[in-house]
């Protein structure tokens, strides 16, 4: 068992240096450390002198990957490509375009992010399941192709269309909650309750059926159709029965998203005004800051390196018939 | 007046996209087990329906995807390029108001100081250059000329429904071998195996009529009223549809040969292909899907910048940004299906067949085309349809972020955005989002219907993984 996860984390390291070539690759080769300069500088009227002060004041002016000036080892590691991409491995993201230290941004911004995306990956995954087995329930009725089509409307609809609306009808028409915002403490829960309630709704169609296809599988199966023999009624055989083992792929299925939950959302995040990874993100987007980019590429693949890595080992903690290798 | 035709890039790919569906129509017709598959997905009213509603938004797109530019009196070509849309709806596109109004609006949204008659100046909302300027008394004309039009229009809607109506009964009373009159009777009460026409003729029934009104809304109002700079906002969902369509076909186009080799070539290979492979698409999976596009686009945008003198016109530059954005896509998005092909070729390269032609001595590449090909084609189908209104959905969230299409471009996305932060006016103006939102739903709407009953028709077992979002059901690789 340890054995087989130091593998897999030993597995991980090349994966995470092809991802750190790619972003190093579209960061600093192909888009050159004097058109960033450029860009913050504004595109016209820039003096080289101006880069090159730029560069030296953000530490883009060594050479990519060989340092001609330097000797021996120091020629290999006084490079971009040390600085930026391989300083990432010990979890050193250096500072962001403003001067800032992106760690510490990325420790405080990661509880926002949490207190949003926990609630709506628990509270998602009830709300899906329960209304797939409904439709399951009624399955062979009316009601069960009006539940279909309406997951499929519902799939239909723009996230930004819920966000949106919600942020209408509830915060300004109706003024339940504030339109956006965060607090610490107490009044916390207040600020998101309306984004949880806005993304539960939106992953609600797509989600539901998806499970649905999942419990339909289910419900063919022999110990169904044991337990409907044995008299049990059909919402107990389905609630009982049908979800323990339906949980199981569900489950292990949704393991792979657990830890980038501290990433949290972009969209709902920068809506919302809630100061997590996510609107982090976003904000550097916008203002061309690859610095902080490159570290959320980094910590978003490490992450989802980290939920593969779960997923396979929740298949053996489920299915004792499952076996490391 | 004399027009040159312009072929900007997107366009000749779309072109070419038809050209490959047509191809692609003509190899199902030649296949009687896919003309069987075909024939249950449009038999089914679902199916019929949303294919002709799907149809209605592609005919829109392909007439913009006909661009020319206009003579000028001086003799020289006009640097805008317009399109045949924008040829059909020159009366929508050249009535413009100053701001925003409201749909069927016959007064200004915000009220300015407007002069009067005898001297000294009143505050109130003035009235539109064109929404309902014909009207005298708007308070007391207004309503008598909007049910008016919107009548008349569905009346020559209804009209061409019944022209339609004919000439499809005309149509099939040939491919029938009956008469005209019993062609329409079978058309009410269909035989088994008959297509679904009478959800066709429902469907384009319900459009026609809803068309016909608007086209005669149109004609003497903003139908969907006008937004900040006073454009018709219909126009604009209109001009919209081409970018849709053209980021949720052309992403397939680019994602296709790149997913179905590598897939079929891990699958088949195994070995180090298969681990080479592997290792790419788990590395490309492993990067966050939105910030690894936003990286290619603000990369795409600086090279746009320095590059500007060699775009001609402003819709050459949005094209060449629309292309690159669909490449990106497409190029960051193989991964969920090779993975998906490459697991079912593991599969189908151990049954029978395939070692049957094998051991005659068939080669690699040809047991890949003639034999695991074709029976993973089904997969594609379902997932290119499947894909197509996430993209539609995605264009949105992208242009949200600041990595969409180009400012300048007409998209439902870029209108959201310019939109959004509107509905804090007061009063609120909420018709440039209902119209674009609205007509996303619509599409995409359509889209995944199509899918679902494709989905039915050409995978009966319905066990095709495919969730929405291909992370969230990730197997991670071999348990």
């Amino acid at each position: 068992m340890i054995r087989y996860v130091l593998r897999r984390l030993l597995y991980a390291v090349p994966i995470l240096i092809g991802v750190n070539l790619i972003t190093f690759f579209l960061f600093f080769v192909v888009n050159t450390p004097d058109n960033m300069a450029r860009i913050h500088l504004g595109v016209k009227h820039v003096t080289p002198a101006a880069i090159a002060q730029w560069k030296a004041e953000h530490g883009y002016d060594k050479p990519l990957f060989v340092n001609p000036e330097q000797s021996g080892l120091k020629a290999v590691t006084d490079t971009l490509f040390m600085d930026r991409s391989l300083k990432l491995f010990s979890f050193d993201f250096g500072k962001a375009d403003d001067g800032r230290d992106i760690a510490r941004d990325i420790r405080t911004r990661m509880w926002p992010s949490l207190a949003i995306a926990l609630p709506v990956f628990v509270i998602g995954l009830m709300v899906n399941v329960t209304a797939a087995l409904l439709v399951i329930f009624y399955r062979g009725t009316r009601l069960e192709y009006v539940g279909v089509t309406g997951f499929i409307a519902l799939m239909s609809i723009s996230s930004l269309f819920f966000i949106i609306a919600g942020q209408y009808v509830i915060a300004r028409l109706w003024q339940w909650l504030p339109i956006s915002g965060f607090g610490g403490g107490i009044d916390a829960i207040k600020f998101i309750l309306l984004p949880v309630l806005v993304s539960v709704a939106a992953g609600l169609g797509s989600g539901a059926r998806w499970y649905r296809t999942i419990f339909i599988e289910e419900i063919g199966k022999d110990y169904v159709r044991t337990a409907r023999a044995k008299g049990l009624s059909e919402l107990r055989v389905l609630f009982r029965h049908v979800l323990k083992n339906g949980m199981i792929p569900i489950l292990t299925g949704a393991v792979v998203v657990l830890p980038l939950l501290f990433t949290g959302s972009l969209v709902t995040e920068s809506f919302f005004g809630i100061p997590g990874l996510g609107s982090y993100t976003i904000d550097a987007i916008r203002a061309q800051d690859f610095a902080i980019v490159q570290s959320m590429v980094f910590l978003g693949s490490a992450l989802y390196i980290l939920g593969l890595l779960l997923t396979d080992l929740s298949y053996t903690l489920v299915d004792p018939r499952v076996k490391l290798s | 007046m004399s027009l040159q035709p312009v072929m900007l890039w997107t366009d000749a790919l779309v072109w070419l996209l038809v050209l490959a569906t047509a191809g692609f129509a003509w190899y199902i017709a030649r296949t009687p087990v896919l003309r069987e598959s075909w024939h249950n997905v449009l038999a089914r009213p679902m199916g019929m329906s949303s294919a002709a509603v799907l149809g209605v938004f592609i005919l829109v797109g392909l007439a913009d995807s006909l661009h020319y530019r206009e003579r000028l009196d001086n003799g020289q070509f006009g640097v805008e390029v317009k399109s045949a849309l924008d040829a059909a709806l020159s009366p929508l596109a050249a009535r413009s108001e100053r701001t925003y109004s409201a749909p069927l609006a016959t007064h200004s949204q915000s009220k300015e100081n407007l002069e009067q008659a005898g001297g000294g100046t009143v505050r109130a909302a003035p009235r539109l250059q064109f929404g309902g300027a014909h009207l005298q008394d708007p308070q007391r004309d207004w309503r008598g000329d909007v049910i008016a039009r919107a009548a008349a229009g569905a009346a020559l809607g209804l009209a061409v429904c019944i022209l339609f109506t004919a000439l499809l009964a005309l149509a099939l009373a040939r491919f029938w071998r009956c008469g005209f009159f019993a062609s329409l009777r079978r058309l009410r009460q269909p035989q088994e195996k008959d297509l679904a026409w009478r959800s066709l003729l429902v469907t384009a029934f319900l459009f026609l009529l809803m068309a016909g009104a608007m086209a005669g809304l149109a004609s003497g109002y903003h139908v969907l009223g006008t937004d900040k700079v006073g454009q018709d906002v219909l126009y604009q969902s209109l001009k919209s549809v081409r970018t849709g369509l053209v980021i949720g076909t052309l992403t397939t186009l680019v994602t296709l040969p790149v997913a179905i080799g590598l897939g079929l070539l891990a699958g088949y290979f195994r070995g180090w292909v298969d681990d080479v492979i592997q290792y790419l698409y788990t590395t490309l999976n492993s990067i966050p899907w939105v910030l690894l596009v936003a990286a290619a686009v603000l990369i795409v945008q600086v090279f746009i910048e320095q590059n500007e003198r060699s775009f001609s016109s402003v819709a050459e530059r949005a094209d060449a940004r629309l292309l690159a954005l669909c490449v990106i896509i497409g190029l960051t998005g193989w991964t969920g299906l090779a993975r998906l092909l490459r697991a079912e070729t593991l599969k189908l390269r151990e049954l029978d067949y395939v070692t049957a032609a094998r051991a005659f001595g068939v080669g690699g590449p040809r047991i890949l085309l003639r034999h695991i090909l074709p029976n993973v084609q089904h997969l594609i189908l379902i997932t290119v349809v499947m894909d197509f209104s996430g993209l539609v959905l995605a264009e949105a969230i992208l242009s949200y972020v600041g990595v969409g299409v180009d400012p300048v471009m007409n998209s439902w996305g870029n209108m959201i955005n310019a939109a959004r932060l509107e509905l804090a006016r007061e009063p609120v103006v909420w018709w440039p989002l209902l119209a674009a939102f609205g007509f996303m739903f619509a599409l995409v709407l359509a889209a995944n219907l199509f899918a679902d009953v494709v989905q039915d028709a050409f995978d009966p077992r319905s066990g095709v993984k495919h969730p929405a979002d291909p992370r969230a059901s990730s197997q991670g690789g071999k348990a």
